[in-house]
């Protein structure tokens, strides 16, 4: 603000404004230990272990850009990026487009509305493992109600867990029955679109269609944009629901990842990485490209929110 | 006229907008019925193809099976206690955070937001190794520290939940006890944070169901199996005796219902807290 007087800070306890950074600091002193322990030195600690050597047991070893350049050629990093894009590319519109369409289902004037939201909610509560293991039966092939279902249509029946084509899918199918949260969030941004809007809308003789295409949809975009951004970063760190999927009951061992690896996504082998096999730099190494691909998405994506985002009403 | 075309078409509308609604509902609730009621079937009854989705009879056999197989009372306690501490911590610190971003003003406040926000953003892999490394070099992985001790410092989305509640509280308020000679922890903890309790509680119901739910930290820092968590113990109870699909479903159940217990109890903070997140 160009016409507020500066007021001048010094941290002196006698002074007024030397006051209030010590007050603001005192207040926002777990955070800034906080901060400083477990994000700040972490992170440069790990850039620091990506160009080293090391394990648990063994301090680390300076070694240049050899992390990287392993990646480059070593298969299974490229098929756990492969898993996890393909979730990423499948799950954000997806998610997006259940979330959008079930909103305006839970807008609809029925009674016990309030009900259906809690119950739509319900699945993000289940403990992920719960909700795994939850999934691994439904999904059985000889006992499992999917399959059941889908006999009732006549709708051919995959094996879910055990073909490798299906694996991903199955992954994404867990991760999907937890949207309830995204939409509610745009249940929330449907009731906050102007009503004179649609009713204006309507005197023009737009149909239903038309009024979500020139309405809703412009209305709402900076609600989309944040659901774009939360999702993605949210699929591009899937662990769980994989990570329960694959588990293999004979060995009960943590390196499985799915038929034919298909449940290994880039966390899953990340974590292999760093707490199975104790290649921490390796793992440190991939950490890293999954802070800058997801910085460098984020940002790609808040730069194009000015083509297609609008602020406050929409205009015609 | 044309009214009872009208009506007709009001009536088909009528239908049609319950089927539709119940139809998302079923899809949505449909899985969670078939963990309850398989976890009430016998055995027999589980394995039956096609999968049948009411049990013939009702019986308890699979909680007691449950409950005999692995040391569910235990894991019960060893989740209370890491989620009641993380909740404690939660209600301790990030409202102190939020204070300070909302309503002192201070130089460096703007800067503390920013990162604030950032620290949201950033994938926890990157953080992972270099702080197991500093609880191993502490001696504290197998311990409960590395699980409890971050909610003592402060989490970033509560912090900024709360700070965007407090922003709305007058600041009127505040002077007036300022001029009183109140202290400003004074003014925090019995006029502010008060006023904010609908952000408080939403605060701790949230961390407590994540870290009922927690699986990754966990899984990395807790080795002894006297020490497991509830998700730790169902993950490895799995396939240990081969694969026993009725004391597993009945042992998901009894892990989901004090989560499902807070979530009805506490279900319009949730709403709240969700919406709330989408704020711009």
């Amino acid at each position: 603000m160009p016409n507020r007087p500066k007021r001048s800070f010094r941290l002196r306890p006698d002074l007024p404004g030397g006051r209030a950074l010590f007050k603001g600091l005192a207040f926002a002193s777990p955070f800034l230990i906080g901060f400083a322990v477990f994000f700040a030195w972490p992170i440069l600690a790990s850039g620091y272990y990506s160009l080293t050597d090391f394990s648990l047991f063994q301090p680390p070893k300076f070694v240049g850009l050899a992390n990287y350049q392993r990646m480059l050629i070593d298969a299974k990093f490229w098929k756990s990026l492969y898993n996890t894009l393909f979730l990423t590319v499948t799950g954000v519109p997806l998610s997006l487009a259940i979330a959008l369409a079930g909103a305006h289902v839970l807008n609809l004037p029925v009674r016990g509305q309030p009900l259906f939201r809690a119950l739509v909610y319900l699945p993000t509560i289940i403990p992920v493992v719960a909700g795994g293991f939850l999934w691994r039966w439904l999904l059985n092939a000889q006992y499992g109600f999917v399959n059941e279902i889908l006999r009732w249509f006549s709708i051919p029946q995959p094996n879910w867990l055990v073909e490798p084509a299906w694996g991903s899918i199955s992954v994404l199918l867990v991760s999907l029955w937890t949207v309830g949260g995204t939409m509610l969030i745009y249940l929330a941004a449907l009731k906050d679109v102007p009503q004179d809007l649609y009713e204006a809308a309507a005197i023009d003789g737009a149909g239903p269609w038309r009024r979500f295409v020139y309405v809703t949809w412009p209305t709402i975009s900076s609600v989309t944009l944040f659901q774009i951004v939360v999702l993605l970063i949210a699929y591009l760190q899937i662990f769980t629901q994989p990570f329960v999927l694959a588990k293999d009951p004979g060995i009960g061992s943590s390196t499985s990842s799915g038929p034919g690896d298909s449940m290994l996504t880039y966390s899953v082998y990340l974590f292999q990485n760093a707490f199975l096999f104790l290649k921490m730099g390796y793992a440190s190494a991939m950490a890293w490209m999954l802070l800058v691909v997801t910085l460098a998405v984020t940002l790609v994506l808040l730069w194009s929110s000015r083509f297609w985002v609008h602020n406050g009403r929409a205009r015609d | 006229m044309a009214a009872p075309v009208i009506s007709l078409q009001r009536g088909v509308n009528w239908v049609a907008q319950r089927a539709v609604t119940i139809l998302l509902v079923a899809v949505f609730v449909f899985p969670f019925v078939v963990m309850l009621t398989t976890a009430f079937k016998p055995t027999d009854d589980i394995f039956s193809a096609p999968p049948e989705l009411w049990p013939r009879t009702w019986t308890l056999e699979q909680f007691m099976l449950a409950v005999n197989q692995f040391p569910f009372f235990r894991y019960l306690a060893n989740t209370l206690l890491i989620s009641g501490l993380s909740v404690a911590g939660t209600l301790l610190a990030s409202p102190l955070v939020a204070y300070s971003l909302a309503k002192l003003e201070w130089p460096g406040r703007n800067l503390l937001f920013v990162t604030v926000l950032a620290t949201m953003m950033l994938p926890p892999q990157v953080t992972l190794i270099p702080v197991y490394m500093l609880w191993n070099g502490l001696g504290a992985t197998n311990s409960y520290l590395p699980l409890v001790v971050p909610a003592f410092l402060g989490t970033p989305f509560f912090i900024f939940m709360i700070r965007q509640f407090l922003l709305a509280v007058p600041d009127e308020l505040i002077e007036a006890a300022r001029i009183d000679g109140a202290s400003e922890l004074r003014i925090c903890w019995t006029i502010v944070l008060p006023i904010a309790r609908p952000a408080l509680i939403t605060s701790a119901v949230f961390q407590f169901v994540w870290t009922w739910t927690d699986f990754l930290n966990p899984l990395i820092y807790l080795n002894d199996s006297d020490k497991y968590t509830l998700s730790i113990g169902l993950y490895s109870f799995f396939g240990q005796h081969g694969v026993q699909w009725g004391p597993l479903m009945a042992a998901c159940v009894l892990f989901t219902l004090p989560a499902v217990v807070i979530y009805i109890a506490a279900q319009r903070y949730f709403v709240g807290g969700i919406a709330a997140g989408a704020v711009k």
